[in-house]
């Protein structure tokens, strides 16, 4: 081991890179998740932009811009688009940022895979756009109209976009096992000196369970595609049944990874409003133990319950039970990480500046998400909802607050932490208002859509539909619009402003707020003392 | 702690985690035994399990039955046979404990010869135990030479015991090429030999 260890008794034997080779070679913490969250930024306006094409099409009833086929594509790409591409990689920038800094370390424990994980995500998101437009050159065969469920036989059918898509999640696979390899070494074996699992501060709690449910779902998705691939070039019968093989498998390796996936999205987003709330409130976090406890049984009991997406399979009743009594007990250890929230605001000396804001909208409308995920548990009344806009509402109500408003909330909460300038407050508060406004408009309307009986991911519906998805339509574009805001504000940050202290925020507590701000290339080399009240 | 214990600790983590991603990744191939494992410790109806009890020939019973039941045939080919299978009447009324006979047509659109083996199936699958097969063209795999046409019969009985909630069912063929060479086949489940030599009986 002589050469593994010279290495780490020299950290400062190369200097600093300048230029593109800082970014394309780059092991520092910092800079890569600079470079997922810009990565990430990008990625939501492409999603973004696919869902406004989708909105502009169901103004109205009948065709009127996009043809069934490249409707179906645009529904795929919005969702692997804004799920791969743009809330994984956001939570991630925010764990190479911020785990190291919270926890005393000078980098992450596998700084070069680090850059390897980062930097595979280009390819796989070009993969991913590939897939999308191959189909409009000659000989580039059918659009994915699957949705981003790919089930089969349908996705056996579709042309080599599929390939493309098949390879991008592949990629796009490997790079989250690495990441959540790396986030797990770092935060079992690089915790400063006193720190022990139980006084990490909360964001590194949800990361750590988000990075081992990745690692023990991801590979049975990759499983499930390469069995896909495989069923489409290779002559196996995997999910055909005239070969014996039977789509209904995809469903579960699909849904095996595609349940606990929603935690992965949500979790570090529920880490991040744990800072933010005793933050702005003024007072420690309510309940540290029970929350701790909430995030590994939402992660466990997450793991087992994927069937309640697939009810219409024709189950037996026991098995489908099973799946109902497990979905909605999971809403008892969430409902307590939502109560401890509040328990934390209550009597707190509280504040509202935008991450606040933020932090209690999510609580609210994630709330209304939740619970309209219970009515959807329940086997009979899902019956009736399945593949309708109610899911579709649902879905955007959980994923928005609980994933898309949580990393909101945390870049305007340590924005300052990373560029050394207070954003526009104003500004920020208009953001928040706008982009709230705008969801709610655009969501809404859709619950009472899908009770009525329009049906999801079909570009044509009937006239009785109009209005509210006129309403909709309205909404999505001034939600989608109010992003640019957000781009405005985040550049103008970075650009300049008033300068921020170490400390940022009035209430801000953690080893994070001890370090300047910005914070210098290298930080915590020598690791700080823990004080006996330090914890959380 | 010392960097060389933290680096040695690191590399534990690692490895331990990376065995993890692969046990997941031969997890989601490993299901399917698993699945077949679990059902038949505790009993419950798998697929194989439902369309091997399907071929045990329950005792006949010879009462007739006034119910009249439809029965449907659906025949799908897999694309790597090219034969075309239609059955000759798309459905049937029939009445339980009487038997009956349907035939299915069968060409090979190649120039070579080919043969294939029929895997049938029953909707609902809880008509399966009383659909009795006395001869089917399934028992066996069947060659076709190059171009050749064949009609193939099926003759079967509803047993009167089926549940008087059923009064409809389907059964369907799936053709498919086999990869593996025939097995010997026992002989209570094969009382035809080839579909060539089969009697074919009006009715």
């Amino acid at each position: 081991m002589s050469h593994t260890s010279t290495l780490h008794d020299a950290p400062h034997h190369h200097a600093n890179p300048t230029g593109w080779r800082r970014w394309l070679f780059s092991t520092n913490h910092k800079d890569i998740g600079t470079l997922y969250l810009l990565f990430a930024l990008a990625m939501l306006f492409m999603g973004g932009a696919s869902a406004m094409l989708i909105r502009a099409e169901l103004f109205q009833p009948g065709i009127q811009l996009l043809d069934p086929d490249l409707y179906n594509n645009l529904v795929t790409n919005h969702a692997l688009l804004m799920i791969f591409g743009a809330v994984m990689p956001a939570a991630a920038g925010l764990a190479n940022w911020m785990i190291p800094l919270m926890i005393g370390a000078p980098d992450m424990a596998l700084p070069r895979m680090n850059n390897l994980s980062f930097w595979i995500l280009p390819a796989a998101g070009t993969m991913l756009i590939l897939s999308f437009v191959v189909p409009f050159f000659p000989g580039g065969g059918s659009q994915i109209n699957t949705g981003w469920t790919l089930y089969p036989p349908l996705s056996v059918q579709v042309g080599m976009s599929m390939d493309f898509l098949i390879f991008a999640i592949h990629l796009l696979g490997i790079s989250s096992v690495l990441a959540s390899i790396n986030i797990i070494v770092t935060l079992l074996n690089m915790r400063a000196p006193g720190m022990t699992l139980m006084k990490m501060p909360i964001f590194c709690w949800t990361w750590l369970v988000t990075a081992f449910l990745l690692i023990l779902v991801v590979p049975v998705l990759a499983g499930g595609v390469t069995m896909l691939l495989f069923d489409r070039h290779f002559g196996t019968s995997f999910f055909d049944a005239a070969g014996g093989g039977d789509p209904v498998l995809f469903q579960h390796l699909f849904w095996f990874f595609g349940h606990p996936e929603v935690y992965v999205l949500l979790l570090p987003s529920i880490g991040v409003l744990s800072h933010v709330i005793p933050t702005f409130a003024r007072k420690p976090l309510f309940g540290y133990k029970s929350m701790v406890g909430a995030m590994i049984a939402v992660g466990t009991i997450g793991m087992v319950v994927w069937a309640h997406h697939q009810y219409t399979i024709g189950m037996s009743l026991g098995a489908v039970s099973y799946f109902m009594i497990g979905t909605i007990i999971i809403s008892i250890p969430v409902g307590l990480m939502i109560f401890n929230f509040i328990a934390t605001m209550w009597r707190g000396a509280m504040t509202f500046e935008t991450p606040m804001l933020f932090a209690v909208a999510i609580i609210l409308m994630f709330t209304f998400g939740g619970l309209s995920g219970v009515m959807l548990a329940v086997v009979p009344a899902d019956m009736q909802y399945h593949d309708s806009m109610f899911v579709v509402a649902h879905f955007h109500y959980v994923l928005m607050p609980g994933a898309v408003f949580g990393l909101f909330a945390g870049v305007f909460y340590w924005l300052p932490k990373w560029t050394g300038h207070m954003y526009d407050e104003r500004l920020g508060k208009l953001f928040f208002w706008i982009n709230v406004t705008g969801f709610n408009l655009t969501f809404f309307p859709q619950h009472f859509l899908g009770l009525a009986g329009m049906p999801r991911r079909i570009i044509d519906y009937n006239v009785m539909f109009t209005e509210f998805n006129v309403i909709s339509s309205i909404g999505a574009m001034i939600f989608g619009f109010s992003h640019l805001l957000l781009l405005y504000i985040v550049i103008k940050t970075i650009r300049g402003g008033e300068p921020a202290t170490s400390r940022v925020w009035e209430g801000a507590r953690g080893l994070e707020w001890e370090v300047a701000s910005p914070p210098p290339f290298h930080t915590w080399e020598t690791p700080p003392l823990i004080r006996q009240e330090q914890s959380a | 702690m010392n960097p060389a214990a933290q680096a040695r600790n690191k590399r534990r983590t690692v490895w331990l985690l990376s065995l993890l991603v692969l046990g997941m990744f031969g997890f989601g191939f490993a299901l399917m035994p698993l699945y077949d494992l679990l059902c038949q410790v505790t009993g419950i109806q798998s697929v194989s399990l439902r369309s091997a009890g399907e071929a045990v020939a329950e005792p006949l019973s010879i009462r007739e039955d006034s119910r009249l039941i439809t029965i449907k045939f659906d025949t799908s080919v897999h694309p790597n046979l090219p034969w075309d299978f239609q059955p000759l009447e798309r459905h049937l009324q029939v009445h339980p404990g009487k038997l009956y006979q349907v035939n299915f047509a069968a060409r090979n659109r190649s120039s070579a010869s080919v043969t294939g083996q029929a895997i049938p199936s029953v909707a609902p699958w809880q008509a399966t135990a009383f659909l009795n097969k006395l001869e089917c063209f399934c028992f066996n795999r069947q060659t076709l030479a190059g171009g050749a046409s064949v009609e193939m019969p099926l003759r079967f009985m509803i047993s009167p015991d089926l549940p008087p909630e059923i009064r409809s069912l389907t059964l369907s063929y799936s053709l498919m090429k086999p990869e593996t060479p025939a097995p010997e086949l026992a002989p209570e489940l094969a009382p035809e030999s080839a579909p060539e030599s089969a009697r074919h009986e009006k009715g």
